[in-house]
């Protein structure tokens, strides 16, 4: 925190206010004055939009049915009918990426959701009632926290085998400990608040305390923390996959694209490599980007 | 104790403290602007006030009048972003600290010009002992020895009455009761004995016992030191005991001013009259008829500052207001010899009416 | 407005004689357990309320007075069976409420409610304020969704807000508002003793004033009892008939307002009264400051509590705990200078 400085001779009132946001108005005020103020948010923002837009229209940006072979176009250089290239099999490399960040996009998505809602039961439960439960659940949650993500969502994928839904639940499991984490430390400081208080006075069910009153107030948080881990959950799928326990044959996924080419073909066929990478490397910064943006806007002490 | 505050101030009260020829700060129409996303927000509008070595001077309003803000922009330290000190002047002896750059300031800070503030708990490092923290002060602007500093903090900690001082000076600011909390604020604030102490609400989360104990210490230590004391406050109570001379601020703007007998006994602004109106008073006979002595309200409630209205910043809440006071802001004018007030109707009030 | 949609299921029925106060408090204690260590043992207890006796007759106000740490807060959350109590008994119309379950309580609660200091954290900020106020009567299954609506709307009314703003949420509204907003959900069930913690301290001068107003004027109305608890005396001497003074857990001393201040008995009421500043500077009063501090409720000391910081304490006082006596009529007093 700074202080105001030795009085300036003139102060220019609305450039001052300008930058304090006075003049904005409504909804696309608000997110056009944040990207002002956070440029490297805005980037992310950007970034994560054209992610989502490419997984939604994939059938309109590809170029070629990304499953279709075609033993013509093996290898293929980028360039030419093959804008990326194309793999031995001689499927098209732009539409591949292109569909696979719809495989990217739903894991990432439904792994993050599944986890939020698993973590945020977990983390009312044990911040609410406390006792042994609490004991218990803190206990997991911990033993959970100890491993890394990867580890763990090994350790489900592999048990469970590779399917879309067995990988998401697998990416979802090690979401559970940090949602819950910060779920619980919120709900035991609103336990007593007065409000809580006045509710349990009139006499209302702990239950529904816990529902009405307590849980709408613990979910600003999430948001934020949900933000961050989508990045991450993409992530551990392209690793699921490139480690053969992901998304199996024959839909593209980032992560198996780049495990399929990297050994044999990093030399001779470099793009089979750099374009995947690039894929997964721009969506997690920008996902990165954008939730410490986030982040900072929703921070209490960042409003007035 | 040999003198009670009250009889102090009795005392000092009937002699009339000759008015020192230079005051040892005078503020002259400061201008703390707030530019936030709801608009600009004018939280010191042209405030003006001085006081004498001394001498004590109140700031009275409510929350968000800008009493808070004063202080904050004669100590230099309005958080920037989204505040602003854009006009006047904060003389210390002559001085101008507007004009100091913030190296400057740093020396005038705690040394000439000390602030304590409401809450003691937050305002003490928790992790320095009281005696560290007070020496650091004395380390800082004094030039003395860290083993002089440590014995003059100690000898602080006795002045302000706490007893055992070389041990508490050991203690941590958990290990003391809220009361010894502000004592220890008080000494952390004269260590360097500055000519100027700002006390913000000093007594407001104390209880009523120990707020007594520290306005006599506050009142004590100022006969003693002759610091200029800036009471900021919104308990009359507190004023009528410790002041001499009050400001009443409404919306950013002082509305009033005068000594504090004239301003009891008669007060020359609306807003200043429905505030002693509406408290309960201990020293109101009991009638016994609960329901039949009410309180008198001032309606409504504080405009806020990014809407404020065209005139009289008080006139929707003021019975007396009119057409002239809904368009036109009145000016600030001496009604009687020292005794200011920015109301069109001051006249009315002054035929002792109303 | 109406009460018709409140006249079912209330305990007790129309069994009140009119002699029963609203609410018999008999040596209430309360103590919290002080734990440490990895293992939370018991290492002491905090003498929060450690034996308090008083009653509220219906229309009446009782103010309760103390310090930060007295324990009178707690009291009030006793009462309300929001914290346990460690002993004593509790009677509201004649019912003892002491032991009685979650359940058992419920119909009790529509009996009385609270209203708490902070007017910024007492209201759920994720909920519309009309649904606040609303609220208890879909708890207790009173009236249709509409009779509901129009029982808020008339209680928004009656506090000064306006029907239009049920809809909002708490932080559209200035601290003074919302206190309104809590007085409108505690009358919602339309109580007969309602405990004020503090209702006004956090709240500026003028409109301190409004509320205070507010308040005794729905005691006229609706024959309310009243627990007042506050720090502020000239605030407690305005609203109150009869007051009680706390220190350390204990009433020090209970009396009807007029007497408590025209003849204080207790030395602490007495050191309290003086140190309240009194805002006309003109009047030049003997002040005798109470020196030191209030000792810790974990270690309160034997005896009367007070006697560390008494004037007048004899040896007497360090030893034994002075018996509340009445020195009159409805004047008790626990000195044993009195």
């Amino acid at each position: 925190m700074s202080y105001a400085g030795p009085q300036a001779q003139a102060v220019d009132h609305g450039a001052e206010l300008a930058r304090a946001g006075a003049h904005v108005q409504g909804w696309g005020g608000s997110v056009l004055y944040q990207a002002r103020r956070h440029p490297l948010g805005a980037l992310g923002l950007l970034i994560v939009a054209a992610f989502v837009l490419v997984a939604l229209f994939a059938p309109f940006i590809a170029t070629h049915d990304p499953l279709a072979t075609n033993a013509a176009s093996s290898l293929a250089r980028p360039g030419g009918e093959h804008l990326l290239g194309a793999d031995f099999m001689g499927r098209d490399m732009w539409s591949r990426i292109i569909y696979g960040a719809r495989i990217s996009l739903i894991v990432g998505i439904a792994s993050t959701l599944l986890g939020c809602l698993l973590g945020v039961a977990v983390g009312l439960i044990s911040g609410f009632w406390g006792g042994w439960v609490d004991l218990v659940t803190q206990r997991v949650n911990d033993v959970l926290q100890a491993l890394p993500l990867l580890v763990l969502a090994l350790v489900m994928a592999a048990a469970l085998g590779p399917s879309l839904q067995n990988v998401i639940i697998a990416i979802s499991i090690p979401v559970i400990p940090n949602v819950a984490r910060v779920i619980r430390s919120n709900t035991l400081a609103l336990r007593e608040m007065p409000f809580v208080e006045a509710a349990r006075a009139q006499g209302m069910s702990e239950l529904r305390i816990a529902v009405l009153h307590v849980l709408p107030n613990t979910l600003a948080p999430v948001i934020v923390l949900a933000t961050a881990q989508l990045g991450s959950a993409i992530l551990t799928e392209a690793s699921l996959s490139f480690l053969g326990l992901g998304i199996p044959e024959p839909y593209p996924s980032w992560g198996r694209m780049l495990s399929e080419s990297a050994a044999e073909y990093v030399r001779t066929a470099p793009w089979l490599v750099i374009f995947p990478g690039l894929a997964i490397s721009l969506v997690i910064f920008g996902t990165n980007l954008l939730g410490d943006a986030i982040r900072d806007i929703l921070d209490p002490r960042e409003r007035s | 104790m040999t003198q009670t505050a009250a009889a102090r101030l009795a005392t000092g009260a009937e002699a009339a403290p000759a008015p020192a020829a230079e005051p040892v700060l005078a503020v002259e129409d400061l201008q703390t602007y707030f530019y936030t996303r709801r608009g600009l927000l004018k939280a010191v509008d042209r405030v003006s006030f001085s006081v004498g070595a001394g001498e004590t001077l109140a700031i009275v309003g409510e929350s968000g009048c800008g009493k808070s803000i004063t202080a904050l922009s004669v100590m230099r330290l309005v958080p920037s972003p989204p505040g602003r000190i854009v006009g006047g002047s904060v003389r210390l002896r002559g001085r101008d600290l507007l004009r100091l750059s913030e190296e400057e300031m740093r020396q005038i800070r705690g040394n000439e010009i000390s602030m304590i503030f409401q809450e003691p708990m937050t305002s003490l490092n928790p992790v320095l002992t009281i005696g560290n923290q007070i020496s650091e002060a004395l380390i800082l602007h004094q030039d003395v020895s860290r083993k002089a500093a440590m014995e003059r903090a100690v000898e602080m900690l006795r002045l302000v009455r706490i007893p055992e001082p070389e041990r508490r000076a050991r203690e941590y600011p958990h290990q003391l009761s809220g009361g010894m909390r502000q004592r220890a604020m008080i000494a952390m604030a004269l260590a360097c004995n500055p000519k100027v102490l700002l006390a913000d609400e000093p007594t407001t989360a104390l209880d009523v016992t120990i707020q007594a104990q520290i306005l006599e210490l506050i009142l004590e230590l100022q006969q003693r030191l002759g610091t200029a004391v800036v009471l900021i406050t919104h308990d009359l109570g507190v004023v009528a005991e410790t002041a001499q001379r009050v400001i009443v601020m409404y919306a950013g703007r002082k509305v009033e001013e005068a000594d504090v007998t004239s301003l009891f006994d008669e007060p020359l602004h609306p807003y200043t009259r429905g505030l002693m109106g509406s408290i309960p008073r201990l020293d109101m006979p009991e009638t016994g008829t609960k329901g039949a002595d009410r309180l008198q309200e001032i309606p409504g409630m504080v405009p806020p500052l990014n809407a404020l209205p065209p005139g009289c910043a008080f006139a929707p809440r003021c019975a007396m207001a009119t057409e002239k006071c809904q368009a036109e802001y009145p000016p600030y004018r001496e009604l009687r010899p020292g005794h200011w007030s920015a109301c069109w109707h001051a006249e009315r009030l002054m035929a002792g009416g109303a | 407005m109406s009460g018709s949609l409140l006249q079912e299921r209330r305990p007790g029925g129309g069994a009140n004689l009119a002699a029963e106060p609203v609410l018999e408090v008999k040596e209430l204690k309360k103590h919290f357990p002080v734990r440490k260590g990895i293992l939370r043992r018991t290492v002491g207890h905090v003498y929060a309320v450690d034996g308090v006796s008083f009653s509220i007759a219906q229309g009446e106000t009782l103010g309760l007075v103390g310090e930060s740490g007295c324990g009178k807060s707690t009291v009030g959350r006793a009462v309300m069976r929001l914290v346990e109590p460690t002993s004593g008994r509790i009677r509201l119309n004649g019912h003892d409420i002491t032991r009685l379950s979650k359940a058992e309580m419920r119909p009790h609660r529509r009996e009385m409610q609270i209203i708490f200091q902070d007017p910024y954290s007492s209201l759920n900020p994720r909920m519309p304020v009309g649904r606040i106020v609303g609220e208890p009567l879909y708890v207790h299954g009173i009236g249709t969704a509409k009779e509901r609506e129009e029982r808020v709307a008339a209680l928004f009314e009656r506090v000064g807000l306006r029907a239009a703003q049920m809809k909002n949420y708490p932080h559209e509204f200035s601290g003074g508002q919302r206190q309104r907003i809590g007085i409108a959900r505690a009358l919602t069930l339309d109580p007969k003793l309602i405990i004020g913690d503090e209702p006004v301290s956090a709240l500026d001068v003028s409109i301190q004033a409004q509320v205070i107003n507010l308040l005794m004027d729905l005691q006229q109305e609706k024959r309310l009892s009243y627990l007042f608890i506050a720090h502020d005396l000239a605030v407690v001497k305005h609203i109150s008939h009869r007051i009680a003074v706390m220190y350390l857990g204990r009433i020090v001393e209970l009396a009807d307002t007029r007497t408590l201040f025209t003849d204080p008995q207790h030395p602490y009421t007495e050191a309290l009264l003086a140190a309240v500043p009194v805002p006309n500077p003109r009047q030049k009063r003997k002040r005798r400051i109470l020196q030191g501090d209030v000792p810790s409720p974990i270690r309160p000391p034997p005896g009367c509590h007070f006697h560390t910081r008494c004037p007048y304490a004899e040896e007497r006082c360090r030893r034994e705990v002075p018996v509340a006596k009445e020195v009159a009529p409805g004047h008790v007093v626990a000195c044993h200078l009195r």
